[in-house]
C-alpha cells in the first residue's frame, strides 16, 4: 500500500444516519473502505470528549452524523450535538491539528447516495492533509490531552449544554442572551479551559514558570498569570520551588480520573 | 466486567451477499484471534434456522457468555439474534451485531481485499464493545388498548375496520369533510365497471355504523407525544382540541396528483386536462363531447420531474381507454333511448367543474373559464391514442387488457425522453407534434383533448407529521418505511405504522392490503397488552452527581427530575435513551446503559489499532 488511506470512525444515529449508510448499501453506491462505523441511539450521546480522545489516539478522522435538524428522532438531540462539535471544533483549533479532521453531517434515512459523498469526499480531504502527525509529534499530544481534559470541563459542559437554552428560554433569571454574546462567551471560555488544562498538562511532570508556561502557551506573560492564579485558586496548582527568584509551579495530581 | 468474558463470532455469507465480496473464511480465522474470543464460525445464513441453531448450540457448547454476529443491519435482524441468545439463556443485552452487509460487501464490492480488512476491523471493534457490555433488565409496560388512524382513505378506513372488528376501539380523523380520499375522485374501478363511489359507500357505511370507531371528520391531528402503548394526541376539529390516548398510530393521509404546470399546454389550452380530472369529469358523467382523444404518459414522472414511475398510472389509462373504446356513448352522456347517435358534437371548452377545482387549489392564480365554442359535427367513432414511452401494466390481469385495448384500435404510440410530444393549437383542435419512432418522421395528431396522466405525489404537509411523530420522508417526500421489504407497513418506531399512497403509489387493492396489513401489525401490542421497551436508559450514579441540574434542564422528554436529596433522578418509563444528558452532564455522573462512554470509545479505538494478519 503506498498511498495513504486515511483511518476514519464515523458515528452514526440509529435512526436517520445508519439507515441512510444501511441505504447506501441496497442501493450499491460504492465508496472508499476507509470507514469504521459505530452505531449510537442518537448524535447527541457523542460529547466532545469522544471524539477528541479518537483524534489524540491517533484516528485520522472522525465525522459525526445524525438526523437533519428538526427530524431528530429524540426531539431536538441533533441541535446538542451542533453546538457540542463547535466546541470541540473549537478546541481543535486550539491545539493546532487541522479542524477539518472533524466533521459534522446530517445525513437522513433516504440519503444513501449523500452518505457514500459525504464518506467518499471526507476521505478524499484527509488524504489531502497526510497522517495525523499526533503520535509523531508529542507537542501535539499533549495539547490533544489538554483539549480532552477542557472538553470534560465542568464550566464548558454546562456551557456547551446550556448554549440553546440560554439564547431561546434565557437564563434562570429569564433574560435572553443573543447569539453572538453567547458565542463570545464559549469562545473565551474554551480558550481560557484549553489553557489552564494546557497548562496542568506541562506542569504535571515537571515543574515550570510562567515564562516558561506563556512561551508554550503562546500568549503574554500577564495572560498567562492570570490562569496560573486561576488554578491555584481552585487548588489544582501549586508553587512547587522557587528557583532563584523565579516560582515554579507544579499540577496538583489526584487520584482517579 | 465481574466474569471473564467468553465471545462466540459468528460470520455470515448470507449466500454471495457477502461470501462474494468478503473473504469469510479468512475474517473467521482471524476472529478466532482475538482477545476473549473462545469460539468462532461461519454461516451461509446465519439468520437461517441452521445458523440459530449453531449460536443456540455454541452458547452451551463452549460456555459463550457474549455473541457477536457479523451479516446484515442491526436494523432489521438484531431481534431475531437476540431472542435467540434468550432461547440459549444469554441475556440479549450481551449480544452486538456488527454489519459487513449493507455497510461493507456491498458498498465496497470491487475492493475485495480491503473490505476484508475492513470486515475483520469491525470485528475486532464488536468484540471489544460486547466485552464491556453488561446484562440489562426490561421492564414491562402497559398499552392503552386503542388506536388513531390518520387518514380516512381506503387505507385509513380498511386499517380502520380491521383494527375495530378485532375489538379495539379506533378513532379515524379525516381532514375533509368526507371520508374516500382521492377515490372519490375516480369514475368507474377497474375491471368491474362498477362506479368507484359504490365500492366506497359501502365501506364508509361500515365506517359510520361500527361501534369501535369513533370517526373525526374535518379534524386533523394536531399533536402526539409517548411512545409505543402510550401515546398523547390532540385532534382538532375547526379550532376545537381534544386530548386522547391511545396505544398505536396508523398514519394513512394518501397522496396527490401532479400538477403538471407548464406541461404539455395544460392550464395554457382548455382541454388539456390530468388523468384525475378526466376521472372526475368520467365520474360526474360531465364530459364534453369528442371525437378524438389523445392520453400523454410519463407527464412529470419518470425523471421529467419526479424521478419515479408513478406506475399506477398505465393500468388507469388502459382502464379509460378500454372504457371510452367500449362505451364511449355512455360515457359522453350520448345515448338516450331508442336514439342512434350519427355525430358526436364536438364541444371544447373546459367543463365548469374543472375550472373550478383548478381555481380552487392553493396559491394558484385565478382564470377565466374559456368561452365555449359552438358544437360542430364529427364522425361517429372516438379516436382514442396513448402516447408512452412503454407501457407498464403490472399485476395479473393487466397486460391482457392491455392487448384488448390495442384489439379496440387504441392507438399506443411511443416517444422517448429525449423527443417529446408537443402540444399546440391550431383552429379548433389540439395538435400534438410527435416523432415517429417506427416511420422516423415527424407527424402530427389532432384531437379535441388530451389527458395528462401525472404522478401521485407526496402531501406537501406531509413533512409535518413526519416531525410530529418523529418518522421519516424518503426523498420524495413519501413516508419511510422500516425496511422495504421486511416490514413494509412498519415505521422504525415502534407503534407507528403506515399504509396506502402516503409511502408511494398504490392502487385501490393494494392500499386496501396495506392497511389490512398495518392493523394486524398494530393489533400486536394491543392483543398483546403490553411493550417491553429496550433497556437504552441513562441512571444517574448519585455519588457524582452534584445536582447542577444541567441535565434536567436539556433532557427532551422531562424523564429527569431533582430528587428529595438533591441530585438527578431518571424517570424509567419516560427515558427513551438517546444520551443526551450523558453528553452533557459536567460531573459524568450520568452513565447511558448500553452505550456507556467507555463501551463507545472500546468499540472506535479498536478501530486505530492495525490488523495483523
Amino acid at each position: 500500500m503506498s498511498e495513504f488511506e486515511p483511518k476514519i470512525i464515523i458515528f452514526l444515529c440509529n435512526w436517520c444516519s445508519y439507515a441512510g449508510a444501511d441505504l447506501a448499501g441496497v442501493s450499491r453506491y460504492q465508496y472508499p473502505t476507509n470507514a469504521r462505523t459505530v452505531r449510537v441511539m442518537c448524535s447527541t450521546r457523542v460529547s466532545p470528549q469522544i471524539v477528541l480522545e479518537l483524534l489524540k489516539d491517533g484516528a485520522d478522522g472522525v465525522m459525526v452524523t445524525g438526523c437533519h435538524p428538526g427530524d431528530c428522532h429524540y426531539i431536538n438531540g441533533n441541535y446538542y450535538t451542533e453546538r457540542r462539535m463547535e466546541m470541540a471544533h473549537r478546541l481543535l483549533k486550539l491545539t493546532g491539528l487541522e479542524s477539518q479532521r472533524l466533521r459534522l453531517d446530517w445525513v437522513s434515512a433516504s440519503e444513501g447516495e449523500k452518505y457514500a459523498g459525504v464518506v467518499t469526499d471526507f476521505v478524499k480531504e484527509l488524504k489531502g492533509l497526510g497522517p495525523n502527525p499526533v503520535h509523531k509529534d508529542a507537542k501535539l499530544a499533549s495539547r490533544l490531552k489538554a483539549a480532552v481534559d477542557a472538553s470534560k470541563n465542568f464550566r464548558l459542559k454546562v456551557l456547551s449544554s446550556k448554549e440553546i437554552n440560554l439564547i431561546s428560554k434565557g437564563n434562570a433569571y429569564g433574560e435572553k442572551i443573543n447569539q453572538q454574546s453567547v458565542e463570545g462567551i464559549m469562545e473565551q471560555a474554551t480558550e481560557d479551559e484549553f489553557k489552564a488544562s494546557l497548562i496542568l498538562q506541562l506542569t504535571n511532570k515537571k515543574s515550570q514558570s510562567v515564562k516558561e508556561l506563556a512561551k508554550e502557551l503562546g500568549e503574554p506573560t500577564d495572560r498567562t498569570i492570570e490562569h496560573v492564579v486561576s488554578l491555584r485558586s481552585r487548588n489544582l496548582l501549586a508553587l512547587d520551588h522557587i528557583d532563584g527568584a523565579t516560582p515554579k509551579y507544579k499540577a496538583i495530581v489526584t487520584g482517579g480520573a | 466486567m465481574s466474569e471473564d468474558a467468553r465471545v462466540g463470532v459468528f460470520v455470515c455469507h448470507c449466500g454471495t451477499n457477502i461470501g462474494g465480496c468478503v473473504d469469510v473464511p479468512k475474517v473467521v480465522e482471524y476472529a478466532k484471534t482475538l482477545p476473549h474470543v473462545v469460539f468462532a464460525t461461519s454461516n451461509l445464513y446465519t439468520c437461517a434456522e441452521d445458523g440459530l441453531s449453531s449460536i443456540r448450540d455454541s452458547i452451551k457448547e463452549n460456555n459463550l457468555n457474549r455473541v457477536v454476529v457479523a451479516a446484515c443491519t442491526p436494523r432489521t435482524h438484531a431481534p431475531l439474534f437476540q431472542s435467540t441468545c434468550e432461547e440459549a439463556g444469554l441475556n440479549k443485552y450481551l449480544f452486538t451485531f456488527v454489519n459487513i452487509r449493507e455497510q461493507c460487501s456491498w458498498v465496497h464490492m470491487k475492493e475485495k481485499d480491503s473490505a476484508t480488512e475492513k470486515a475483520k476491523e469491525l470485528i475486532k471493534m464488536g468484540v471489544a464493545r460486547v466485552e464491556l457490555l453488561e446484562p440489562q433488565e426490561e421492564v414491562q409496560i402497559e398499552v392503552i388498548p386503542s388506536a388513531v388512524v390518520i387518514g380516512g382513505g381506503v387505507a385509513g378506513m380498511a386499517a380502520a375496520i380491521s383494527l375495530a372488528d378485532q375489538g379495539f376501539p379506533v378513532r379515524l380523523v379525516e381532514r375533509e369533510k368526507e371520508l374516500g380520499g382521492f377515490v372519490r375522485n375516480l369514475g368507474y374501478i377497474w375491471q368491474e365497471r362498477r362506479e368507484a363511489v359504490g365500492a366506497l359507500s359501502s365501506m364508509i357505511r361500515r365506517v359510520k355504523n361500527h361501534r369501535n370507531i369513533n370517526l373525526y371528520l374535518d379534524s386533523e391531528v394536531v399533536a402526539a407525544e409517548g411512545f409505543i402503548g402510550n401515546y398523547e394526541i390532540v385532534i382538532d376539529t375547526h379550532g376545537e382540541q381534544k386530548k386522547d390516548k391511545v396505544g398505536v398510530i396508523v398514519v394513512a393521509t394518501g397522496a396527490l396528483e401532479y400538477i403538471p404546470e407548464g406541461l404539455y399546454g395544460y392550464e395554457q389550452y382548455d382541454n388539456v386536462i390530468t388523468l384525475t380530472e378526466f376521472e372526475i369529469l368520467a365520474k360526474n358523467k360531465k364530459l364534453p363531447k369528442l371525437s378524438s382523444l389523445a392520453f400523454i404518459q410519463c407527464v412529470g414522472s419518470r425523471g421529467q420531474d419526479k424521478s419515479y414511475c408513478s406506475r399506477i398510472c398505465c393500468n388507469v389509462t388502459l382502464k379509460n381507454a378500454m372504457n371510452l373504446a367500449d362505451n364511449w356513448k355512455n360515457m359522453l352522456g350520448l345515448e338516450e333511448a331508442g336514439k342512434v347517435v350519427e355525430s358526436i358534437p364536438v364541444e371544447k371548452a373546459i367543463p365548469a367543474e374543472i375550472a373550478e377545482r383548478r381555481r380552487g387549489r392553493m396559491g394558484r392564480r385565478d382564470r377565466e373559464a374559456g368561452e365555449k365554442d359552438e358544437a360542430e359535427v364529427a364522425p361517429t367513432r372516438l379516436d382514442i391514442a396513448v402516447f408512452n414511452r412503454d407501457i407498464m401494466s403490472y399485476g395479473i390481469e393487466h397486460e391482457l387488457t392491455y392487448n384488448k385495448t390495442k384489439e379496440k384500435k387504441v392507438r399506443f404510440i411511443r416517444y422517448t425522453p429525449q423527443n417529446r410530444p408537443k402540444v399546440s393549437h391550431e383552429g379548433d383542435k389540439l395538435v400534438i407534434d410527435y416523432w415517429h419512432d417506427t416511420m422516423q418522421m415527424q407527424m402530427k395528431m389532432m384531437v379535441d383533448m388530451i389527458v395528462l396522466a401525472t404522478p401521485l405525489v407526496a402531501q406537501p404537509d406531509a413533512k409535518e407529521i413526519s416531525r410530529m411523530l418523529k418518522v421519516p420522508l424518503g426523498q420524495e417526500g413519501f413516508f419511510l418505511e422500516a425496511h422495504v421489504k421486511l416490514r413494509p407497513v412498519d415505521f422504525a418506531t415502534d407503534g407507528i405504522y403506515v399504509c396506502g399512497t402516503c409511502k408511494g403509489p398504490a392502487d385501490i387493492p393494494e392500499a386496501v392490503a396495506q392497511g389490512m396489513a398495518a392493523a394486524s401489525r398494530a393489533a400486536i401490542p394491543l392483543a398483546r397488552g403490553y411493550v417491553q421497551p429496550e433497556s437504552l436508559v441513562a441512571f444517574v450514579d448519585s455519588d457524582v452527581c452534584s445536582g447542577c441540574g444541567t441535565c434536567i434542564e436539556i433532557c427532551p422528554y422531562n424523564a429527569i427530575r431533582k430528587n428529595a436529596e438533591g441530585v438527578a433522578e431518571i424517570t424509567v418509563a419516560a427515558c427513551k435513551g438517546c444520551g443526551n444528558c450523558g453528553a452533557s452532564c459536567p460531573k459524568n455522573a450520568i452513565i447511558m446503559n448500553h452505550y456507556t462512554d467507555n463501551q463507545i470509545l472500546a468499540e472506535a479505538r479498536a478501530a486505530l489499532q492495525a490488523v495483523n494478519g
